[in-house]
């Protein structure tokens, strides 16, 4: 009579622990506002990534398409992967003095770890990281990129 | 090896478990003699996603081999950078600001959680339950959003740097702290109402992949691994590093050793997590973020090694360093590879059926067995 019992017993224990799960399975079936999914690519256009999120790096320019970037070398130095190439040349400035500055600043974002390295690195708060997260192209040649706008030159003042 | 593997006894049959795709994430490659269906021998066979972090280290400045670690590791970014920025440190003798220790334990207990969740709704998947993986994921999308925002990246964060933290919190970020330790003290619960007290969960558990204390010992396994067989291994116990002396948590230990015992201690040290939270968060110090460092750190010469807790045992670093700018080697004690070599052991002798349930309370992240 015993085995019976605890036979019983077992049963029902079995079973209410199976219920119990699909207790909880069953509210969230029944309340979907709770459900937090949301339906990328289809909220594209409202989808705001946060200030911080490292995308790719990008330099910044002023609306007289003016950069900081001095051509310092800090943040080629600073990657870990070789992403950033800065190839200088010398201006000759109005009192006729040679005066270094970047002719292109190479970013290779294949080779990118967004590691924010050469941003903590750059002593003149030049480049930033941007929030662009769809980077996929046809052509890998596409992901090397020129980051000083053409004809930008830069800011007055900015040693 | 591979001869001695593939000559089989008579009645045993030898099969392979796990993809050997290298472009696949996660490769562990199983080489299993089966007799019937039951377990003979298990052999491990690494080097899938060896990617040798350790050598590339040996190039890299004490600022950059940081970023390196968060590979390592994934699930636990920020606390493989924790023990790296924390041997450097140690060889600098740099003092940290109190505002920076405290933040650096908020986001490493925040990621221990994401990990647990992460193995807890895997773990469960790979038993047969998928929905438990949505309500995982259901919480660490939180904390993997509150992350984004203040460390700007979502798994190889790269937030700790020697001397601090690379910036100061987000302003959002103790109010979204606060909502979700309300969140996840509600759903916690849920938790034990959809799987641990489910009898076909239970059944699958109990009495599989019993290892022993001295086992657990010998083999060298740490973190819930050995805490479910009765060892005191938590080194956030019994070698307190940065803060975690001053603060009030329990090591969570279980003596029955199978993988049920495993699997409550993860579900235990989440609670005891969100309890350490709960002491910081509302007490971050004023002040700076980041001391004071020179732009090109030079270890001393020496040796130096530290240890942390990650959600999967005991990590070491250990950097032989001759005074240069980069080290000389670097050497780093995963946790995952020792709670591996466990695994034959605990597996001989049970169906093939059994093998997920064993490995799953493992917590096996291959990137950090294999470096």
């Amino acid at each position: 009579m015993s085995f019976l019992k605890t036979y019983i017993t077992e049963v029902y224990g079995a079973v209410k622990s199976l219920l119990t799960g699909m207790k909880l399975t069953g509210y969230y079936f029944t309340h979907p506002k709770e459900i937090i999914t949301e339906e990328y690519p289809d909220n594209r256009l409202t989808l705001k990534m946060a200030d911080r999120f490292r995308g790719e790096v990008v330099m910044k320019h002023d609306d007289n398409n003016e950069h900081a970037c001095t051509g310092c070398s800090a943040c080629e130095l600073a990657c870990p992967n070789g992403t950033i190439k800065i190839i200088n040349k010398f201006e000759i400035n109005a009192e006729g003095k040679k005066k270094k500055a970047i002719d292109a600043f190479v970013y290779h974002l294949e080779l990118c770890t967004m590691c924010n390295l050469c941003i903590e690195a750059c002593p003149t708060d030049a480049i930033k990281m941007a929030q662009t997260f769809e980077h996929s192209v046809y052509d890998r040649r596409l992901l090397t990129k020129q980051l000083n706008l053409p004809g930008s030159k830069i800011r007055e003042g900015v040693e | 090896m591979f001869e001695e593997v593939a000559t089989s006894k008579e009645g045993e049959q030898i099969i392979n478990v796990g993809p050997q795709h290298p472009a696949t994430h996660g490769v562990l490659h199983l080489i299993i003699t089966l007799n019937g269906e039951t377990i003979v021998n298990l052999e491990p066979n690494l080097g899938y996603i060896h990617r040798s972090i350790e050598k590339m280290c040996e190039s890299l400045s004490y600022r950059q081999f940081i970023y390196t670690t968060s590979r390592m590791d994934y699930l636990a970014a920020h606390i493989n950078n924790h023990a790296c920025a924390l041997t450097v440190e140690k060889a600098m003798q740099i003092e940290i600001p109190e505002r920076a220790e405290v933040i650096r334990i908020l986001v490493s207990e925040l990621t221990r959680i994401a990990s647990h969740e992460l193995w807890w709704g895997a773990m469960a998947m790979d038993l047969g339950a998928l929905s438990p993986f949505f309500y995982a994921f259901r919480e660490r999308e939180v904390i993997t959003d509150i992350m984004e925002e203040t460390c700007g990246a979502r798994l190889t964060m790269n937030y700790m740097v020697p001397g601090g933290v690379m910036a100061d919190i987000h302003p959002n970020f103790v109010k979204r702290v606060k909502d979700f330790i309300i969140q996840f003290k509600s759903r916690i619960d849920e938790y034990d109402q959809l799987v641990t007290g489910n009898i076909i969960f239970q059944n699958r558990m109990k009495n599989v992949g019993i290892l022993s204390k001295e086992d657990a010992i010998s083999y060298g396994t740490t973190g819930p691994t050995a805490r479910g067989s009765g060892v005191s291994c938590d080194i956030r116990k019994i070698y307190p590093y940065s803060i975690y002396g001053k603060l009030q948590f329990d090591e969570v230990l279980e003596t029955a050793g199978d993988s049920f015992a495993r699997y409550l201690v993860r579900v235990k040290e989440m609670k005891q997590s969100i309890s350490i939270i709960e002491q910081l968060i509302d007490n971050i110090p004023e002040g700076d973020f980041q001391a004071k460092t020179k732009a090109v750190l030079k270890l001393p010469k020496g040796e130096f090694y530290q240890r942390v807790e990650t959600p999967r045992g005991e990590l070491g670093v250990y950097i032989v360093s001759e005074g240069g700018t980069t080290p000389y080697r670097i050497k780093f004690r995963s946790p995952g590879f020792s709670n591996l070599s466990a695994l034959n052991h605990m597996i001989k002798g049970h169906k093939i059926g059994d093998l997920v349930a064993v490995m799953g309370t493992l917590d096996l992240v291959i990137p950090d067995i294999d470096r």
